[in-house]
């Protein structure tokens, strides 16, 4: 049962740990790219094609009135879990980046003009800057970029700074998936509501480790994705205030996003079904409410808990490594469980493929984020990120795993 | 079944340690590269033909030991060859050349110093037929 803290007995819950690799236990240290699935999960999914599967919002039929009630669920579900005021500000969408476009494309494209600037981070995933530096080439907008500090995380005095007039948007990252750095966003928030700026957070890699609270935040956006938070792949959910998601327009059109459709005109749905046009991930979307119930039985403070005292871990028996170089912020207690760290010399790519071998995954690479490589001054780095399965011998094991990485390389 | 990657043979790891042809040239016939975007690599090879043949080859870029090692052993069979020798090389006489096996989320790495003598060839033929 989720319920139960020790980590022995919940490793039990995802069926996946049964798994050998080459003849070793699978030790998963990945779940900052995707995170593995509860049997609750897996289940849910085979019981909704079994039993209930049918369109939503359109049959009169018991079946299709279930899915529909299942599907209105989970968004009351989501609609707790990040404690919005209703229902019509949270809408589903394939995952993070497509939350982000959305944002881009409607609110953006409708308010961002000529000399604004819209404010990003140093930490962004591709997700949170591609989208903008597209925005800002096709209105004449300037993209202006908050500056790291000296610890892995953001300059906020520099960002105060850079938080002026001209600043119609600040979209940042909630947390980082390379350093792990969680932002503090509260002075920053306080100063973009000064300055008149909407505020957007990515919380792809917050979302899934500690307590999300939208009105408290006080965002005016919010996207995450379900696959990183033991849900499945395909649905994400991005949060809006309901008067800035009315004054939006539509980003997809077709069915079920409209009220009314004649020949050559059309008016849009109520929020939230305005943004979620055509058929939906149904299924998907129903069993991501299994997730989330799993993380609640945890709860979101013993989920970041378990993460830091990992990355504590991590780090402090990567230290006994002299090979070994870390990027990550002093307080584990300011991360999420992420680790990025090279073995110095050798190619993290090399490193990810050795330790492989033993069963340990791990990514390598430039995770998304090739600008701040580029300001790290490197060009990739190897990275281990933990979640609420993952226990201190997963990190022996990688430990063990990566001490053969340079024996391979004498 | 535990096993040594079997991709870390002492060839690839002798070529990543040292690169052969490493560097640039001068006076290039032509300048080609091609990078990885899952992991960041690039490799860069300068190619000096005389008449048909190819002379010399600078190889530089970064990578991994696999995409490194690969493109130096690619580089140091090169030289020598005519322009039609070249062009008739597939990816199963890369593998042969290296000796290994990669798996498929390595094969990219492997291939890449490949891909930029190919690009590299292409390139060659589009400027013979525009100029």
């Amino acid at each position: 049962m989720s319920h139960v803290t020790s980590h022995k007995f919940l490793r039990h819950d995802f069926p996946i740990f049964n798994r050998r690799i080459n003849g070793h236990p699978l030790t998963y240290l990945d779940s900052a790219s995707t995170s593995q699935k509860p049997k609750s999960v897996i289940d849910a999914i085979v019981n909704f094609y079994e039993h209930t599967n049918a369109n939503i919002h359109r049959g009169i039929y018991p079946l299709s009135q279930e899915a529909t009630q299942q599907y209105e669920e989970t968004r009351e579900a989501v609609r707790k879990f990040i404690n919005a005021r209703s229902t019509e500000e949270i809408i589903f969408t394939k995952n993070t980046s497509e939350g982000i476009n959305l944002i881009a494309y409607t609110w953006g494209q409708k308010n961002i003009k000529k000399g604004d600037i819209v404010l990003v981070s140093a930490l962004e995933h591709h997700s949170n800057l591609v989208p903008w530096q597209m925005l800002c080439k096709k209105t004449g907008a300037e993209l202006q970029v908050i500056p790291l500090n000296d610890d892995f995380g953001l300059d906020l005095d520099a960002a105060e700074k850079l938080l002026t007039e001209k600043v119609k948007l600040l979209a940042i990252t909630h947390a980082s998936n390379i350093t792990g750095a969680i932002t503090s966003i509260e002075k920053l928030t306080k100063k973009a509501r000064e300055v008149g700026a909407k505020i957007l957070l990515d919380g792809a890699q917050s979302a899934p480790h500690m307590k999300i609270d939208v009105q408290k935040f006080d965002c005016d956006f919010f996207a995450f994705s379900s696959h990183k938070m033991l849900g499945p792949t395909g649905v994400g959910v991005l949060y809006g205030k309901k008067e800035l998601l009315e004054s939006m327009p539509p980003f997809l059109f077709g069915g079920d996003m409209i009220k009314e459709v004649h020949q050559y005109e059309a008016s849009w749905n109520d929020l939230p079904w305005k943004f979620e046009a055509g058929t939906p991930n149904i299924a998907d979307v129903i069993v991501f409410k299994k997730a989330l119930e799993y993380l609640e039985n945890i709860g979101m403070e013993k989920v970041l808990e378990h993460d830091q005292m990992l990355l504590a871990y991590a780090k402090q028996k990567l230290a006994e490594l002299p090979e070994i170089e870390t990027y990550s912020p002093k307080n584990p207690k300011e991360c999420t469980g992420v680790l990025s760290f090279n073995v110095k010399g050798i190619h993290p790519h090399d490193t990810a493929d050795i330790v492989s071998q033993e069963g340990v995954c791990m990514r390598s690479g430039h995770h998304c984020c090739e600008p701040l490589m580029k300001t790290l001054n490197l060009d990739a780095t190897a990275r281990m990120s933990f979640y609420v399965y993952n226990d201190k011998p997963d990190i022996d094991r990688a430990v063990e795993a990566l001490k053969k990485v340079k024996k391979v390389f004498i | 079944m535990s096993h040594v990657p079997t991709d870390y043979t002492e060839n690839i790891l002798d070529h990543n340690q040292h690169p052969r042809n490493w560097g640039t040239l001068t006076n290039p016939t032509i300048a080609t590269e091609e990078n990885n975007p899952l992991c960041g690599d690039k490799i860069h090879y300068d190619l000096k033909f005389k008449g048909e043949k190819l002379v010399e080859i600078g190889f530089s870029g970064k990578g991994c030991a696999i995409s490194k090692g690969a493109g130096s052993i690619l580089s140091e069979w090169a030289v020598g060859k005519t322009k039609k020798e070249l062009e008739k090389l597939d990816t199963k006489d890369i593998y042969e050349m290296i000796g290994i096996e990669l798996s498929p989320a390595r094969a990219k790495c492997g291939m890449l110093g490949f891909a930029v003598l190919k690009k590299a060839l292409t390139l060659i033929k589009i400027e013979k037929s525009t100029s």
